[in-house]
């Protein structure tokens, strides 16, 4: 991890553009991370107003995918980066992408919650959104912050997390089956509540992708497609 | 885990000009490695170079390297000034024996034979051959220029087979189409790039085996760059080629191979393709990244 020095350069300008990338990326993790938080906590408070501010901040994320992705675009063209370098604008190019994903995820939930705050209170299903959803927070959280670090070993962890979460949503899968069947006029409630879990395990999916880029950027391997035994063996080396 | 946070003491001040010295000091943490890192060997060597070590009267300027360059192949030599790249490449035919004081230790061999024992340096000099930095065209008409060499090697004796010589080298050199109307006229009458490309016609004139190409574009334009490296793509077909560069992106863009060296050390030899992605040694990440030069 030593190596990535990104602040070495002989040109201070290279510093800066490289200093920039990495901060607004993060700046854009943290809108997007405050997204996600706000869109569970408005469904589970049943509170439109709290979900149209997720809606809103949707626009904040997408034009912080535009520009770092020309940020991106400009140095690859002016500096031609190479090494951790080129691997750091590669990731952030990739990262950008992912957390514009979740943004848009986030939206989907906060508009599930609108839909369920015009129906009638009923708690089924809320337990699984508040468990998944605070997991896959952290997740996002964990995977900003190996970003930040540069801390593949935290990376890691983010990829087993979401082994967990792809179980947990196969869980309460079935529980949502089994509410479906046993009261059928919960059906189209219960089905947002599905979407809306739904989006959650994406969420996790793009938390690890995140994770994935940031084992490339400090580690120089691929660690797309991988099962975590040689995700493990590459964060090791 | 290490997080870095901005030091501004290890910045190296653009301020102070370009000295070497000044920003590799900067670097000072990082050691070299006991052996070079990296692949500096391969399976079926067409040079090899065996524990080399050359001093130039009392200062060393190139520290027990070991490196093959393989058949066929174009490796990249970088490195900043005064890295001992050139000199090690000049080594390769035998060109530092006319620099007094220049003293080669260790084995360097063309297909296994060692050039520094009983080989004749006329002809190891028409096996390896050298481009360099500035075109140096002989004050002669092109046709001269390309004739020049064979006629001294005896490679031919009739016109005809002059005339064949001069014209598939002007050819595979890629300046026939533009030469072939005025080849009585002086060869220093050509542009830059086409005076390097009548050097690059005259060295492959003799058929050598390995080229050897000391900055061979940094007096050139971009255009006359780039077809020099087409032309470097194409002759790896039938030569090896051994290529020192100050350009990186010109290293990532014609070689298969590249070493990286260091205060006269050979620090890594890799697959380019890994140099310029994920280099094994932190001097060489540290170089090509543009953190000291």
């Amino acid at each position: 991890m030593d190596n990535l020095n990104f602040d070495q350069h002989i040109s201070r300008q290279f510093n800066a553009d490289l200093e920039e990338l990495r901060a607004h990326l993060l700046q854009m993790g943290g809108v997007v991370e405050q997204q996600l938080l706000d869109a569970i906590q408005s469904l589970e408070s049943a509170d439109s107003d709290l979900a149209q501010k997720v809606l809103t901040a949707e626009v904040q994320s997408n034009n912080f995918e535009i520009s770092i992705d020309e940020e991106c675009t400009r140095i690859l063209a002016r500096r031609q980066p190479a090494a951790s370098d080129l691997r750091m604008v590669l990731a952030v190019a990739k990262i950008v992408r992912d957390l514009e994903r979740i943004g848009d995820e986030s939206a989907k939930i906060a508009k599930m919650a609108i839909i369920l705050s015009e129906q009638d209170n009923s708690p089924r299903g809320y337990m699984e959104i508040r468990h998944i959803g605070s997991h896959v927070c952290n997740m996002v959280r964990d995977s900003l912050t190996a970003f930040a670090r540069y801390d593949a070993a935290l990376a890691l962890e983010v990829a087993r997390e979401d082994k967990e979460v792809d179980r947990e949503y196969g869980t309460a899968m079935r529980e949502m089956i089994t509410f479906m069947m046993e009261d059928p006029r919960t059906i189209s409630r219960v089905l947002n509540i599905l979407w809306a879990l739904r989006s959650l395990e994406r969420i996790g999916d793009h938390a690890r992708n995140i994770a994935e880029q940031v084992i490339y950027l400090v580690k120089g391997k691929d660690a797309r497609h991988m099962s975590l035994p040689e995700m493990e063996k590459i964060v090791q080396e | 885990m290490s997080m870095t946070l901005a030091t501004d003491n290890l910045h190296t001040n653009a301020n102070q000009g370009a000295g070497t010295m000044n920003n590799v000091g900067a670097m000072k943490d990082f050691v070299y490695p006991e052996k070079t890192v990296g692949q500096p060997l391969v399976a079926e060597p067409k040079m090899t170079i065996r524990s080399a070590n050359v001093y130039y009267g009392e200062k060393q300027a190139i520290y027990n390297v070991e490196l093959d360059i393989a058949k066929n192949e174009v490796l990249a030599m970088i490195g900043p000034s005064g890295c001992g790249k050139s000199t090690l490449l000049r080594c390769l035919n035998r060109m530092n024996d006319t620099i007094v004081g220049c003293r080669v230790e260790g084995e360097i061999c063309l297909e296994r034979e060692s050039i520094y024992g009983e080989m004749d340096v006329v002809p190891l000099r028409a096996r390896v051959g050298m481009v360099f930095q500035k075109p140096n065209p002989f004050p002669k008409s092109i046709y001269e220029n390309v004739a020049y060499g064979p006629r001294i090697h005896g490679l031919a004796s009739r016109r005809v087979e002059f005339d064949e010589i001069v014209e598939t080298s002007l050819r595979r050199a890629g300046l026939w189409e533009e030469a072939k109307d005025r080849l009585d006229q002086p060869g220093t009458g050509l542009s830059g790039g086409q005076q390097q490309r009548l050097c690059i016609a005259r060295t492959i004139a003799v058929n050598p085996e390995v080229i050897l190409m000391d900055e061979p574009c940094s007096a050139l334009d971009p255009i006359a760059t780039a077809k020099i490296e087409e032309l470097i793509a194409e002759l790896s077909e039938n030569y090896t080629i051994a290529i020192v560069t100050h350009s990186m992106q010109q290293a990532a863009r014609v070689s298969q191979r590249t070493a990286y060296f260091h205060l006269g050390r050979l620090i890594e030899v890799n697959d380019t393709e890994r140099v310029f992605t994920n280099p094994q040694h932190k001097l060489t990440e540290a170089y090509i990244t543009g953190r000291f030069g």
